[in-house]
């Protein structure tokens, strides 16, 4: 069952179109919204959370329509915003129980839930700290929690990366991965990074220019380009015209060779291809196409 | 399906930093109104500096000790004096908040851009307007903590004085009702004062700035108009224009409302003109309330978030 659906969702500003007809079905599990700077992502989320009128169309979350029911809904939804949102001069415990009262949890619930999201996020000590000297990744930690903290059905994660250095990017996709893994929460996160979400999604939303370029499934992008990577002792132009010779269709990128692989019998040719010239073979894998290279040919753009 | 090849180092690494369960929340979760009340009641700790670091509750702090501290010496001349024939305090309720109009400035000063400008400077309103509160929720909760704290402020010397008179054992009844009068002059200053400071404090991000503007408006009005006042009283002769000049400053305006209600005596040169125009101030009141209201909901409409 959709946990998002939108109908023509358009959203003009004076002189820009932010969203064009938007219609797409979003499920549970964690799913992946990305698109150029631009692209009318951060646009979306604020139209679904009710932050922003759009223009036409409509749309429903958790079964809430954004226009009719939006008080329903942002009770049970969670919202990390893309840009610097946190007050400097409080603690982020002092926050995030602030936060969590907004969201209608009572003092008692509100510090108890408080303690133990900053624990899943993995702030420790600092908690206690003014947020002002805390380090970009203790913010965003931040800022994730006070989305979480009152135990929403889905949280909408703008950029949760942004300004994140690569081992802190890592655990911020860890991070969001167990919202949905281990807190059975409902995750829609932008990126402008396909790599990062391939590794953490269910599925991808991609939006160009406020066009729906693309909804399906990760699996469905990495399954569909799969190829079997070879490599053999032998010289790879050698190598290649052996393989091709068996009636393999071949693809060199540097030392390594790509076949199409269809089905099982194409290991069994490898194999019998090198033990017949008498390769060594070093490696024989089954590759997986990065979402961006499905892409690339359908919208050279997408990627920033 | 999920990409496995991904997940299995990332979930093996954060499960060794904070590998606890996760409990969902079933409990009971509170009506807008009531989350509204505790916007209300955490603006109302923040503006006196509750919960915050010392610095922040030094003006608060500060400021109603200097409140306070006249209406001790009152309270304490009227016991002493009411051995020697004094029958009321020395001040009339009526008057206080006009007395001391420069700590009151200087408060709200610094209370209503600690109740709206840190939100704005740090962008924190997508924060509470993703969640059930409404955008006049907001609106209407910082307003009436802002209010309630300067009722605070003049209420409690009020009552102080009070205590005084009844310990002098000044006509009880009368003590009383100009008490009450007081009391209800008190929350007309609040409301007008807090709303034209919030109005200002909206407006700018920078705490300075805020600070500065409310000074400014707040004094530099009634400085102004009360020298105004007592030319136009005094060296024209004209005690009604004089009396009108009263709508222009917020001090000086409800002040005008407590002498036409209560028949208290005018704090400034000159009070309004007697009979029916005293309502008008009155009506002035209200408007400016209503005004500052509505620009404070226009404004924040248009708060990007």
């Amino acid at each position: 069952m959709p946990v998002i659906t939108t109908q023509a969702l358009t959203k003009r500003y004076p002189g820009v179109t932010a969203l064009d007809g938007l219609t797409v079905d979003i499920g549970e599990g964690v799913t992946g919204l990305v698109g150029a700077n631009g692209a009318g992502k951060s646009t979306l989320i604020k139209i679904l959370l009710g932050l922003s009128d759009a223009t036409a169309g409509t749309a429903q979350v958790l079964g809430h329509d954004i226009s009719a029911d939006a008080a329903a809904l942002r009770r049970r939804v969670g919202y990390m915003p893309e840009h610097d949102c946190l007050p400097g001069n409080m603690s982020a415990t002092e926050l995030v129980v602030h936060l969590a009262r907004m969201s209608g949890l009572p003092r008692d619930a509100a510090r108890e839930r408080t303690a133990d999201t900053l624990r899943h996020v993995g702030l420790s000590e600092e908690r206690y700290r003014p947020i002002g000297g805390y380090s970009t990744g203790m913010k965003q930690r931040v800022k994730l929690a006070q989305a979480l903290v009152h135990d929403p059905e889905i949280v909408f994660l703008d950029e949760p990366t942004n300004g994140l250095d690569p081992a802190g990017r890592d655990e911020m996709l860890g991070l969001v991965r167990r919202i949905h893994t281990d807190f059975g929460i409902s995750v829609l996160v932008t990126s402008h990074l396909l790599g990062e979400l391939e590794r953490i999604c269910d599925d991808v939303v991609v939006i160009d220019a406020g066009v729906l370029l693309r909804s399906s499934s990760v699996a469905d992008f990495t399954q569909a380009s799969a190829e079997l990577a070879v490599e053999l002792t032998a010289d790879a132009d050698t190598a290649a015209e052996a393989l091709a010779g068996a009636g393999l269709t071949v693809r060199r990128e540097g030392r390594l060779l790509l076949a199409t692989l269809d089905g099982d019998e194409t290991y069994d040719r490898v194999r019998d291809v090198s033990a017949d010239h008498g390769f060594g073979l070093v490696r024989l894998e089954r590759r997986r196409h990065h979402i961006a290279d499905v892409f690339e040919e359908e919208s050279a753009d997408v990627i920033a | 399906m999920s990409s496995p090849d991904v997940q299995g180092p990332d979930a093996a690494h954060s499960g060794v930093i904070h590998d606890i369960g996760y409990r969902g929340y079933t409990g009971p979760r509170l009506e807008r109104r009531a989350i509204a009340v505790g916007l209300y009641t955490h603006t109302l700790r923040g503006v006196f500096g509750l919960g915050r670091s010392a610095k922040s509750k030094v003006v608060p702090f500060g400021m109603a000790a200097v409140m306070l501290l006249p209406a001790i010496v009152i309270a304490a001349v009227s016991v002493v004096g009411s051995g020697q024939g004094l029958t009321e305090p020395v001040l009339a309720y009526t008057r206080f908040a006009m007395t001391t109009q420069a700590s009151l400035a200087i408060f709200l000063a610094v209370a209503a851009p600690n109740a709206v400008s840190l939100d704005l400077r740090f962008h924190t309103l997508p924060l509470y307007l993703s969640r059930p509160l409404e955008r006049p929720d907001y609106v209407r909760a910082k307003l009436a903590a802002v209010a309630t704290a300067v009722f605070l402020l003049l209420a409690v010397p009020l009552l102080v004085m009070y205590l005084g008179a009844v310990a002098a054992q000044f006509d009880a009844g009368e003590q009383t009702v100009q008490f009450l009068q007081g009391l209800v002059g008190a929350a007309l200053f609040s409301a007008v004062l807090a709303s034209i400071a919030l109005v200002i404090a909206s407006l700018t991000g920078r705490r300075g700035f805020g600070i500065a503007g409310i000074i400014t408006v707040l004094t530099l009005t009634y400085a102004v108009v009360s020298a105004a006042q007592g030319f136009v009283a005094f060296d024209a002769e004209n005690q009604a224009l004089a009396g009108w000049l009263g709508l222009l400053s917020p001090m000086t305006l409800v002040d005008g409302v407590q002498v036409w209600a209560f028949g208290a005596e005018p704090s400034s040169p000159a009070g309004p003109p007697p009979g029916a125009a005293g309502a008008v101030f009155l009506a002035a009141v209200v408007l400016l309330v209503t005004a500052c209201y509505a620009l404070l909901v226009r404004r924040y409409r248009k708060v990007k978030v």
